[in-house]
């Protein structure tokens, strides 16, 4: 083609030659015929008659040839009246995936993405996203993502709709995976094609529509539109959080439950879902608890399914549950009293009921255990009925059940040794599991009644080959010949209780399939990861990620780098980490692992501290709300106090305030976990913490909170539980007050004022550090006698002062001294030296150290000479002699 | 998205077999023949790559020795979701984390299309329409993404005997009906009689205990509309919806009362994408433009206040460990001037039964050993009335421990009224351009209601 002999001809005679030609035997002269051609249409010659001929010809191994035809093909089909075929010609040729031929699709393609046809252009959407497949460079060098964008403003819904799958499969694999900017505008245009689209088309507009929130509203008349995917897509796109998404939850039940009575194959999808759903929300669903009844005729999976959820929605179900214990499937009987099981555990009430159901003895009697288990000593009257069984049971489940149970009640069994001795007879028959249980039923059957278990001890054991089974009793042996009553403290123990909800899905992975609800996911019940290649679907999700609280958010991280400089303490990347965070729901999962002992929002309260304090906002500040007191640690005057490194350690404390020390609870996919922002507020007598829980991570709720202190300088310990009695929403946030005193046990803390804690809930627990601040301390009593003041002072060592700058103050003797009174803070005298106020200070800490302080005060000089301490740390023993030795403060 | 679409006959020889994406069947359904049936079948596969996911699924699932315990197997990252149609299974393939139940959907979709193309769906009709379904398989799926797949829609354009050849006027409607707005409808069509059939066909479901007590109950019931009517006519559909009835019947105190027993709930309805949803969301008025010849308008759910039109009551008596009485009593339950039609009842009967007598007073009763189950059948049973059954039935005796599961009594008829209580009001047309006004309208509205799932435990 490049050769410029085939352009020059230009006889009349041509196109029959032609033809005569590409019939030619020749394979070398059928593609000189092609090339002629090819040629020939090139400079604008009308060749279309030869079409039959070309594709003849299409029937050859040479690359060449063949590459030839497909260009004359797409040529004439390209400009083929019927928008059918040119329709037609660029689909077939998208699929033709050889990246050779793709060079020869890009003009055709060009020029259907400017067709005049509805039909070519949703047809060359896709076949720019197969394009992408093959060869993406092509495609961003064409511009053709731009063409798609311009489809979203399309009148036709179809090629609306066509765009939108081919920009989310391109994204998929695209390095800037956010191709179409959701822009208000945007969404109003899909939001008007998915009104007119054809149902898979609003399934493409949503799945690609993840903004959700501002679109429910506004998609919820979708859920009347007919099929199941639509539903199942809506509530993919459901906000995770907020009571909204309950009462949307609660609009999808009826629609839900319709699909129920679909086909099979998509009762099924559904019931995975919900599923789900109820893993998060059990009361969404509740009172359609009959909608899951099971039909005779459902598939077995439908049915298994079915059981499965009526299990989490339970209570009210049991009746229907020993009416399925009768059926005919095995698996789904056993599956159906281990559910009846299951419910007992769940309902007091019921257990009762559950205990007489015995079709299926070998499970029943599993379930009994946990039945025992959960309520010992109420209903032993079973007893009897199941030791009439012990014949019948050939499962060794069921097997070490029973021996278990005998075990366990065996002061009640009368013939309790004879009956384990009947098991013993065939012991090394049994499986481990059984002789395992028996074995420990002996010793418990030894230990409550030496007397008749006597023949029994001399365990068989010794010569088995299953060295569990060896070990087990080796050490029952030891125990029982050294010190019985350890061994009845130790066998005879109280059991743990069985917990109620079974089968649950781990949180986090609950949490991401709620993401990918609708999925194949969220039906295998197993990440996208575990059955798709490659990069295809795994980040189609991200997990929402919520940015520090609202105080985190907001501190101006500036400041916080700025304070850093001066603050070696301080590790110096917080601020990058303050930014990492504060960035980490725009940047990819990747970044997180970098972050592993986060430092959350190192909220810099005290950064301006004093300065801002006694500065110009100081009138409404200090004297107000307790909650501003809590910035008023005067320590934090950063000019001066970087060479005093023994202070220091304290004064970082406001800046380390709210940073973590937690590197737990990492979730598998690499997130990191700290979960709290605690802000300290003051009380005018002990610690009032508000903590804010921030989800980082994911969407798991929590709930169980529970919280405690170490051991501390200060004795503070919570003087309630913590209150958090509703589940912690995903993305939701909490405010908690914990009230606090200091009674507790004491222990020097490095620094002094450092407090370590815990909080625990359902999924975890989490350890975090923070400084309390010192002046929520400052006890009423703190006004030292005059005398006791000068007597003190002079007692002081040197190495215990220390001294700062306070910068900026504008405020005269006076005004600072009744601030600080406001804070416990008390000016014991005041003297002018010089044209300088001096003032001197004392305060006392709840654990009864004294601080004494000496305030220079230059009028017209805004720069405060908090200056010479000569009494500032005081020595005292605190509790058991132990010394604090450092004391600080201003 | 879907990656490939194979159709196998029961024995698992693929009948079409058409991908989308090249992750089908390669390296994926390698491991998946060799993990999954170990080396033996490697080696019968061999040679084409792509066969080794048809193989795949055929050894996994169809030639499966267990039930088949879930419609989307997974095998070596390789999802196959299928449907079963009497005896030819439909796969879909992925290797993505596809919308599930749009798969399901297409796979539904797909079975009506071709069904309403070549009729019931068998080997024999795949084989003699394969170029069909080939054209059909290009057209709705494009990329493994669902495109238009509308009955009506698709008609115009694939045809079974080739495209003629069209105007441009022509062409251009067909593609803007396939792509358009109103898809589902083409401009300038004429009825010299202008009709319309609706039909609400309900299907009533029961799940009753022996002693009588409903555990569940529903109805699902559809509007089916048959339209023939010329231009493009702007319908409006009314029924008792309690919702509608309420906010109307504020006015009049008397009609709230009168209309207002009348009147039904809805749990759930989805309709027609024809049905203009903004309007059904703000006035709960059933307003489209509908496609020309059957159509569904629209499908419901109600669990409230359900007409249930027959009463079982089973009595079952074990005499001995070698016999079994069993006396079952029907009531219809519904005005005596209506006529319900193919009764039958199913009492099933436990697998060693050896013998069975039945007298019935009415209709005709058989024991069939094939169906383990005493089927009793009744042609025309009127309201109001009450008919009885009772067998003996004879046991074999069995050392099986096991307990006969007693399955529940079934119950199948035909009642010519809507078990849901759903009436239809109106069914106004409006074709402004043309000369034609509601009146004109040849209307007819049906009711049928039929069993769905309706049992009783015994």
């Amino acid at each position: 083609m490049t050769d410029p002999k085939y352009f020059t001809t230009n006889k009349k005679r041509e196109i029959f030659e032609l033809k005569a030609e590409l019939n030619n035997e020749k394979k070398e002269k059928r593609k000189e015929a092609g090339k002629k051609v090819i040629a020939a249409m090139t400079v604008g010659k009308d060749v279309s008659s030869l079409f039959p001929d070309v594709v003849n010809c299409m029937q050859t191994d040479n690359l060449e040839l063949k590459k030839l035809v497909y260009h004359y093909l797409m040529n004439y089909d390209c400009e083929d009246p019927d928008p059918l075929i040119r329709a037609l010609t660029v689909r077939t040729m998208g699929c033709i995936r050889v990246d050779k031929i793709t060079e020869y699709l890009c003009e055709p393609l060009c020029k259907c993405l400017k067709d005049e046809d509805p039909y070519v252009w949703k047809t060359a959407a896709v076949c720019v996203a197969k394009l992408h497949d093959i060869n993406a460079q092509m495609v961003e060098d064409q511009g053709f993502l731009d063409s798609l964008r311009d489809f979203i403003a399309d009148s036709n819904p179809m090629v609306v709709a066509n765009a939108i799958v081919a920009l989310s499969e391109i994204s998929e694999s695209h390095q800037n995976s956010n191709l179409l900017d959701l822009n208000s505008q945007n969404i109003n245009k899909l939001l008007t094609a998915l009104n007119e689209c054809t149902e898979w088309g609003q399934i493409f507009i949503l799945d690609y529509d993840r903004e959700a929130q501002s679109i429910c509203e506004q998609v919820t008349p979708r859920l009347s539109h007919a099929n199941s995917e639509v539903v199942l897509s809506f509530l993919e796109l459901l906000p995770k959080d907020s009571d909204y998404y309950n009462m949307l939850l609660k609009k999808l039940a009826p629609p839900l439950v319709t699909l129920l009575s679909g086909e099979p194959e998509v009762q099924y999808i559904t019931l995975r879902n919900i599923n789900l759903i109820v893993q998060i929300r059990p009361e969404t669903l509740k009172q359609e608890i009959k909608a899951f009844f099971v039909k005779c005729n459902d598939p077995i999976y439908v049915k298994l399914e079915k059981l499965d959820i009526m299990i989490r929605l339970a209570s009210q179900v049991l009746a229907e549950l020993k009416e399925y214990a009768t059926e005919g499937d095995v698996d789904f009987v056993c599956k159906a009293v281990r559910a009846i099981g299951q419910c007992a555990i769940k309902v007091e009430q019921s257990a009762e009921c559950c205990t007489k159901v015995n079709y299926v003895v070998q499970e029943a009697i599993v379930v009994i255990r946990d039945i025992f288990r959960k309520y010992p000593n109420k209903y032993e009257s079973i007893i009897a009925t199941l030791c009439g069984n012990l014949d019948s049971l050939d499962e060794p489940d069921a097997r070490a059940a029973t021996i278990w149970i005998v075990g366990e009640c065996a002061e009640r069994i009368d013939n309790a040794d004879e009956l384990l001795e009947s098991f013993l007879e065939g012991f090394h028959d049994e499986s481990t599991q059984v002789q395992l249980t028996l074995l420990t039923a002996i010793v418990k059957l030894f230990l409550k009644k030496p007397s008749e278990t006597q023949e029994l001890v001399p365990l068989t054991t010794r010569y088995s080959d299953n060295s569990d089974l060896r070990d087990r009793s080796y050490i029952y042996r030891c125990l029982l010949s050294t010190d019985p009553v350890t061994a009845k403290e130790i066998v005879l123990s109280e059991k743990p209780l069985i917990s109620e909800e079974t089968d649950l899905i781990e949180p986090t992975l609950l949490d991401e399939l709620i993401c990918h609800i609708g999925s194949l996911a969220s039906v295998y019940h197993k990440p996208p990861n575990a059955f798709v290649e490659g990069s295809h679907g795994i980040h189609r999700k991200h997990l929402p990620i919520h940015h520090g609280s609202t105080d985190a958010g907001d501190s101006p991280v500036g400041t916080t780098t700025a304070m850093n400089l001066e603050q070696p303490q301080v590790k110096p990347s917080q601020g990058d980490l303050l930014g990492d965070l504060l960035n980490l729901d725009l940047s990819s999962p990747v970044n997180a692992p970098q972050v592993s002992s986060m430092q959350m929002g190192a909220v810099d309260l005290q950064g301006g501290g004093l300065e801002s304090l006694l500065g110009s906002d100081l009138g409404g500040g200090i004297g107000g709300s307790p909650a501003v007191g809590q910035s008023f640690i005067p320590s934090s005057v950063p000019a001066t106090f970087a060479p005093s490194p023994g202070p220091a350690v304290v004064s970082s404390g406001p800046n380390d305030l709210f940073e973590f020390s937690t590197g737990i609870g990492m979730a598998p996919g690499g997130y990191v976990a700290p979960k709290a922002v605690w802000l300290p507020a003051v009380k005018a007598k002990g610690l009032e913490i508000s903590g804010t829980f921030t989800h980082l991570q994911a969407l798991q709720h929590m709930t169980d909170f529970a919280i405690q202190f170490n051991k501390n300088s200060f004795g503070v310990i919570p003087s309630t539980p913590l209150a958090i009695h509703t589940p912690l929403m995903p993305n939701q946030s909490i405010d908690v007050s914990l009230p606090l005193n200091t009674v507790g046990p004491v222990m020097k803390m490095e620094p002094l004022n450092n407090l370590q804690g815990a909080v625990k809930n359902n999924l975890d627990v989490f350890y975090f550090s923070w400084l309390i601040p010192l002046n929520v301390l400052f006890v009423e009593d703190g006004k030292m006698e005059h005398q006791v003041f000068l007597a003190t002072s002079k007692d002081i060592p040197n190495e215990n002062e220390l001294q700062f700058q306070v910068k900026e103050c504008h405020f005269n003797a006076d005004t600072v001294s009744s601030k600080f009174q406001n804070n416990n803070v008390y000016t014991i005298a005041k003297r002018n030296v010089e044209g300088q106020d001096m003032l001197y200070q004392s305060l006392k800490l709840t654990n009864g150290i004294w601080i004494l302080a000496e305030l220079r005060i230059q009028p017209g000089n805004p720069n405060y000479t908090l200056e010479s301490f000569p009494h500032c740390v005081f020595v005292k023993f605190v509790k058991d002699q132990m010394v604090v030795d450092v004391w600080l403060s201003f | 998205m879907i990656g490939g679409l194979f159709i196998y006959n029961h024995k698992g020889e693929v009948l079409i077999s058409r991908v989308y994406r090249d992750d089908i069947g390669s390296q994926a359904a390698d491991s998946a023949v060799f993990s999954s049936s170990g080396p033996f079948l490697g080696e019968r596969l061999g040679g084409v790559v792509r066969r080794n996911a048809v193989d795949a699924f055929r050894v996994n699932v169809i030639h499966a020795r267990q039930q088949v315990r879930s419609p989307v197997t997974n095998i070596a990252r390789t999802s196959f979701f299928h449907v079963k149609r009497s005896n030819i299974w439909l796969a879909a393939v992925t290797k993505q984390n596809v919308n599930a139940a749009m798969v399901f959907e297409f796979l539904y979709k797909m079975c009506d299309v071709m069904a309403a193309y070549f009729g019931k769906i068998s080997e024999e009709n795949i084989k003699n329409n394969f170029v069909l379904i080939y054209e059909l398989l290009d057209e709705i799926l494009d990329f493994g993404y669902p495109q238009n797949s509308e009955t009506g829609a698709l008609k115009t354009f694939i045809t079974q005997q080739g495209i003629k050849s069209q105007t441009k006027e022509e062409q251009s409607q067909i593609t803007s009906q396939v792509t358009g707005q109103i898809g589902w409808r083409r401009e300038g069509i004429k009825y010299r009689r202008n009709e319309l059939f609706l039909d609400v066909l309900e299907s009533v479901n029961l799940l009753m205990s022996p002693q009588g007590q409903v555990l569940s109950a529903h109805v699902s019931g559809r509007v089916v509309m048959k339209s023939y009517l010329s231009g493009m006519p702007e319908c409006k559909f009314g029924m008792n919806d309690k919702i509608v009835i309420e906010k109307q019947g504020k006015g009049t105190a008397d009609e709230t009362s009168k209309s207002g027993k009348q009147s039904i709930a809805i749990d759930d309805c989805t309709f027609h994408q024809c049905v203009r949803l903004s309007k059904f969301d703000s006035e709960r008025s059933i307003s489209f433009i509908p496609p020309d010849g059957e159509f569904e308008l629209m499908r419901y759910r109600t669990t409230k206040d359900i007409i249930l039109p027959f009463r079982v009551i089973p009595l079952v008596r074990e005499v001995g460990r070698t016999k079994l009485e069993v006396k079952v009593v029907i009531k219809s339950n519904f005005k005596p001037s209506l006529l319900a039609q193919k009764i039958e009842v199913r009492i099933p009967t436990p697998l060693n039964t050896s013998g069975v007598q039945v007298i019935c007073m009415k209709g005709k009763a058989k024991y069939k050993a094939s169906e383990n189950a005493i089927v009793w059948k009744i042609k025309r049973m009127a309201g109001m009335k009450e008919s009885q059954i009772s067998a003996e039935i004879e046991l074999l005796p069995t050392n099986d421990k096991k307990k006969w599961a007693r399955p529940p009594i079934s119950m199948n008829f035909e009642v010519p009224f809507a078990p849901s209580g759903l009436k239809v009001r109106y069914l106004k047309v409006f074709e402004p351009k043309l000369n034609y006004s509601d009146h004109d309208v040849i209307k007819w509205v049906r009711y049928i209601g039929r069993s769905g799932i309706y049992e009783t435990r015994c």
